[in-house]
C-alpha cells in the first residue's frame, strides 16, 4: 500500500541449495580401489565449469569424492582436510581409512538439520592393506562396500556394476568358477566405459573424468603400466600409493 | 460416438478421468521435450535452417539423433522446439495443407501461407500445443524466415534462434552475421551457431543438421557435422552363451511346413 | 509419484543382426505393493511384430484392445499385414489423437520389417505419451526402469549380435536394471526374432 502498510502477508523464501549434477563411483579391489568422477558442473541448463574436481587425495591411503551441492561439497572437504591435519599433528601419522569414515559421519550427523547437501564416497586401503569403499547419505549413514556409484548418473551406472562387478544374474557352467578379485585393468576398463555410457543418455555428466588408484603397501603398479598418462600423487613412497587417471568425455 | 467412428481432431474422453487423478495427487508426467538448439539465417540466394540432433525426458537423453527440420514442401522446410510430439504433428499437418492448397490453387506454395496456418493453429489452441518454430523458405516473392512461438505470435527476421540453446546460437549471429553472405559463409555460420547450443547448452547435443534452401534447390544436409561420436568401448561386454537362466521356452516357427503322407495308394487313372 | 508409476513395469527393445528382442518385467502392483507376477505388457501385433505397453495397467488393456481393432481394421481394408513402421505411425497417430488427455503408456515396438527384395530387416521404436516416434538403430526402453535400461543398455549393447547373444545381452540388461527399480521386476519375458521364428523364454530371476 502507498502508506508502506502491507494488504496481504507476504511471504519469501531463499533457498540455500542447489543441485550441480555430475556423478561419482568407487570399486574395491583385493589391494587397491579406483575412486572416479566427471568434471563437469553444471546448474541446470548451462554449465558452470568444465573442469571442477569432485575427487580428492585425502592422505596417501585416503581419496573422497564428493557429488551433489558443489558449495557443500568443497566445504566439505575442506573441513576433512582440516581435521585430518590436525590429527597428523597430534599422531604423528596419517588416520586410518576406516577412522576417517567414522569421522565423516560424524561431520555429517553434526549438520543434521542443515546438512551438507552431499552424497560422499570414501575410497582407499584398510589397515590390513585390502580396497575399501565406503559411501554415506547426506546425513552421516555409510556402509563398507565394494563398489558404489552416486550423483545424477546413479541409477544408470548402479546396475551395470551391479552385473559388471557383483556378477549379478549371471550364471556360470557347471564346474567353473569365477576369479574372487576383479583385476585393476578389468576395473579401470569397466569405470571408464560406465563414464562414457552415462555421458551418452545424462546430460549433466561430461567434459573430462578423474580417475584416482590407490595401490596398498607393497603392491606392484600391475595394471597401471599400460594405462596412459598415470600420475603418481604419492608423498611417501614406503607406504600405500595414490595415482591418477585422467581422460576426457564428451562435451555436449 | 464410440471407435467405430472417430471424427477428426482430438479427443477429450479421458480428461475427466486423468484429471481426476491428478486431483488425487497424481501430477501428469512429463512428455519428450526436444530441449533443442534450432536456427535460420538468410543469406545472398536463399536461406539456410540449422538444428541439432538431442531429444530429452528431463535430464535423459532419449534420442541422440532425432530429426528437428521437417518437411513443409519442397521450398519450405520448418524447424520444431519445445513438445516433441507437437512439432511433428503441426508441422506434419500443415505440410498436409500446404499441399492441398498447393493442389487447389496451382501454385507454388508460399512461406508465408505456411506461416499463417501454423500461427492461426498455434494462437487457436492459446499455447497449448507447445510448439516453438523456425520456419524459413524460398517462393515467389524471394525467400522468407520466420519464428513461430507456442502462442501464434510470429517475427519476421534476417536471423534467428529458438530453443534452450537460443542465446547460444543468438550470441554467434550477432557477432557473425552480415549481409548478402555465400551459401558456403551462411552454412558455416549456421552450422558454429547450432554447435555452440551444442555444446554450451544441455538441452542440446549430438549431430548439426542443416537445410539449404534456394530459388531452385532444396538440399537437406542430414547429420552434416557429427561433432560427439562415442569413443571406442574399453572392452567387450558381450556374454557367454547360457550365462543368463531361463524356466521356460517356447519357439514358433514362422515357416510352415506341410508334409503329405499317402494312406492308400489310389487306382491309376484311365488315359487310355 | 506420477499416475506413469502407478502400476509398475518396464519394456525394452534392441536390435541385432538379423533379429531383433524385446522384453518386459511381468509385475503388476498398486504402488509399493505386488499384485500379480504374471502381467503380460508385450502383445504379438502380427507374425512379425510385437507391442510392449508400460505404463498405467488399465490403459495397457484399453490400448492394446484399441490397437487390436485398429490392426484389424487395416488387415481387411488392404488385404494385407502391417508392416511394423506403419504399426508404429499407427501407434503414434492414435495417442496424438488424445493429446490434451492421454493414455498413460508409452509404447515399445520391435518387428522384422519386410524389404522391398523380400528378406527381412530389425525394426524397432518407441513413443512417448502423447506419440513422439523414437526410431533408434541400437535399443529403447520405456517405464519406471527407464533410466536404469538406458544406462545398462548403452553399457552392454554392441553393433551386430546374432540371436543367441543378443538374447543373453537384453535378458542381462533387463534383470540387472529392473533389481534396482522398487516398480518392476517379478519376472521377466523375453521375445527373440528373426526372419523365421519367434522364441519366447521366461527368464530366471529374484522375485522379490
Amino acid at each position: 500500500m502507498p502508506d508502506g502498510s502491507y494488504a496481504h502477508p507476504q511471504q519469501r523464501q531463499f533457498n540455500p541449495y542447489t543441485e550441480n549434477g555430475g556423478t561419482i563411483l568407487a570399486i574395491a579391489g583385493a589391494d587397491f580401489t579406483v575412486i572416479a568422477g566427471d568434471t563437469r558442473q553444471s546448474e541446470g541448463y548451462s554449465i558452470q565449469t568444465r573442469y571442477a574436481p569432485k575427487v580428492f587425495r585425502l592422505t596417501d591411503r585416503a581419496v573422497l569424492a564428493v557429488n551433489g551441492f558443489a558449495a557443500d561439497g568443497n566445504m566439505f572437504v575442506k573441513k576433512v582436510k582440516q581435521r585430518l591435519e590436525w590429527y597428523r599433528h597430534a599422531h604423528a601419522k596419517d588416520m586410518p581409512l576406516r577412522a576417517i569414515a567414522r569421522l565423516i559421519q560424524t561431520m555429517l550427523y553434526a549438520q543434521r538439520f542443515f546438512p551438507y547437501y552431499v552424497y560422499n564416497i570414501l575410497g582407499g586401503i584398510e589397515e590390513d592393506g585390502s580396497g575399501a569403499v565406503y559411501s554415506f547419505d547426506p546425513v552421516g549413514s555409510y556402509e563398507r562396500e565394494a563398489c558404489r556409484a552416486a550423483g545424477a548418473a546413479q541409477s544408470l551406472v548402479q546396475p551395470f556394476l551391479d552385473n559388471q562387478i557383483y556378477f549379478k544374474n549371471q550364471q556360470l557352467p557347471p564346474g567353473q568358477t569365477r576369479p574372487l578379485h576383479l583385476s585393476l585393468s578389468d576395473v579401470l576398463s569397466i569405470v571408464i566405459d560406465s563414464f562414457t555410457s552415462a555421458t551418452e543418455r545424462h546430460i549433466e555428466v561430461g567434459d573430462g573424468l578423474e580417475i584416482y588408484v590407490v595401490l596398498a603397501k607393497g603392491r606392484g603398479p600391475q595394471g597401471l603400466e599400460a594405462v596412459r598418462g598415470a600420475q603418481e600423487l604419492t608423498t611417501n613412497a614406503e607406504g600405500d600409493r595414490v595415482f591418477i587417471v585422467r581422460r576426457e568425455l564428451k562435451k555436449d | 460416438m464410440n471407435s467405430v467412428y472417430s471424427g477428426p481432431g482430438f479427443d477429450f474422453a479421458n480428461t475427466a478421468r486423468n484429471s481426476f487423478l491428478e486431483s488425487r495427487g497424481l501430477p501428469l508426467p512429463k512428455a519428450t521435450s526436444t530441449g533443442t538448439t534450432i536456427v535460420g539465417c538468410l543469406f545472398k540466394d536463399g536461406i539456410v535452417l540449422g538444428a541439432d540432433t538431442r531429444a530429452t525426458t528431463g535430464p535423459i537423453v532419449a534420442d541422440k539423433n532425432c530429426e528437428k527440420i521437417h518437411f513443409i514442401a519442397d521450398n519450405i522446410r520448418c524447424c520444431g522446439a519445445g513438445t516433441a510430439a507437437d512439432t511433428e504433428f503441426s508441422t506434419a499437418l500443415i505440410a498436409s495443407n500446404i499441399e492441398m492448397h498447393a493442389l487447389s490453387t496451382g501454385r507454388k506454395p508460399r512461406v508465408v501461407t505456411a506461416m499463417t496456418m501454423l500461427k492461426q493453429m498455434l494462437f487457436r489452441y492459446q499455447g497449448n500445443i507447445g510448439a516453438a518454430l523456425v520456419l524459413g523458405g524460398v517462393d515467389a516473392d524471394g525467400p522468407h524466415l520466420f519464428t513461430i512461438h507456442p502462442h501464434g505470435s510470429t517475427d519476421k527476421l534476417p536471423y534467428v534462434t529458438m530453443g534452450s540453446g537460443s542465446l547460444a546460437a543468438m550470441a554467434v549471429f550477432e557477432s557473425g552475421w552480415k549481409q548478402n553472405m555465400t551459401r558456403e559463409e551462411a552454412l558455416d555460420l549456421v552450422t558454429a551457431a547450432v554447435s555452440a547450443g551444442i555444446f554450451n547448452d544441455l538441452g542440446s547435443g549430438s549431430n548439426v543438421d542443416a537445410c539449404v534452401i534456394t530459388a531452385s534447390h532444396t538440399e537437406m544436409l542430414r547429420n552434416f557435422v557429427k561433432p560427439n561420436e562415442r569413443v571406442q568401448k574399453e572392452r567387450s561386454y558381450k556374454f557367454a552363451r547360457g550365462t543368463t537362466a531361463w524356466k521356460k521356452e517356447d519357439i514358433r516357427d514362422l515357416i510352415i511346413t506341410e508334409d503329405i503322407t499317402v494312406i492308400r495308394e489310389g487306382e491309376a487313372m484311365d488315359i487310355s | 509419484m506420477s499416475i506413469m508409476e502407478y502400476n509398475g513395469g518396464s519394456v525394452i527393445a534392441m536390435v541385432g543382426k538379423n533379429c531383433v528382442a524385446i522384453a518386459s518385467d511381468l509385475r503388476l502392483g498398486v504402488q509399493s505393493l505386488g499384485i500379480a507376477s504374471n502381467f503380460q505388457k508385450i502383445f504379438p501385433v502380427t507374425d512379425r511384430i510385437f507391442v510392449g505397453l508400460p505404463g498405467l495397467a488399465t490403459d495397457v488393456t484399453t490400448l492394446h484392445e484399441q490397437f487390436r481393432y485398429r490392426v484389424n481394421m487395416y488387415t481387411i481394408k488392404e488385404e494385407r499385414e502391417i508392416e511394423p513402421e506403419t504399426f508404429a505411425a499407427l501407434v503414434s497417430s492414435t495417442l496424438y489423437e488424445r493429446r490434451f488427455g492421454p493414455y498413460f503408456i508409452e509404447p515399445v515396438i520391435a518387428g522384422m520389417q519386410r524389404t522391398p527384395s523380400g528378406s527381412y530387416k530389425p525394426f524397432i521404436a518407441a513413443t512417448d505419451l502423447i506419440g513422439c516416434l523414437n526410431f533408434a538403430k541400437d535399443f529403447v526402453v520405456a517405464g519406471t526402469a527407464s533410466d536404469k535400461l538406458f544406462g545398462v543398455a548403452e553399457g552392454l549393447w554392441e553393433e551386430d549380435l546374432g540371436p543367441e547373444d543378443l538374447f543373453e545381452t537384453i535378458s542381462q540388461t533387463m534383470l540387472n536394471a529392473v533389481d534396482r527399480d522398487t516398480n518392476s521386476g517379478w519376472g521377466v519375458v523375453v521375445h527373440l526374432l528373426t526372419k523365421d521364428k519367434v522364441i519366447t523364454r521366461t527368464l530366471k530371476g529374484r522375485m522379490d
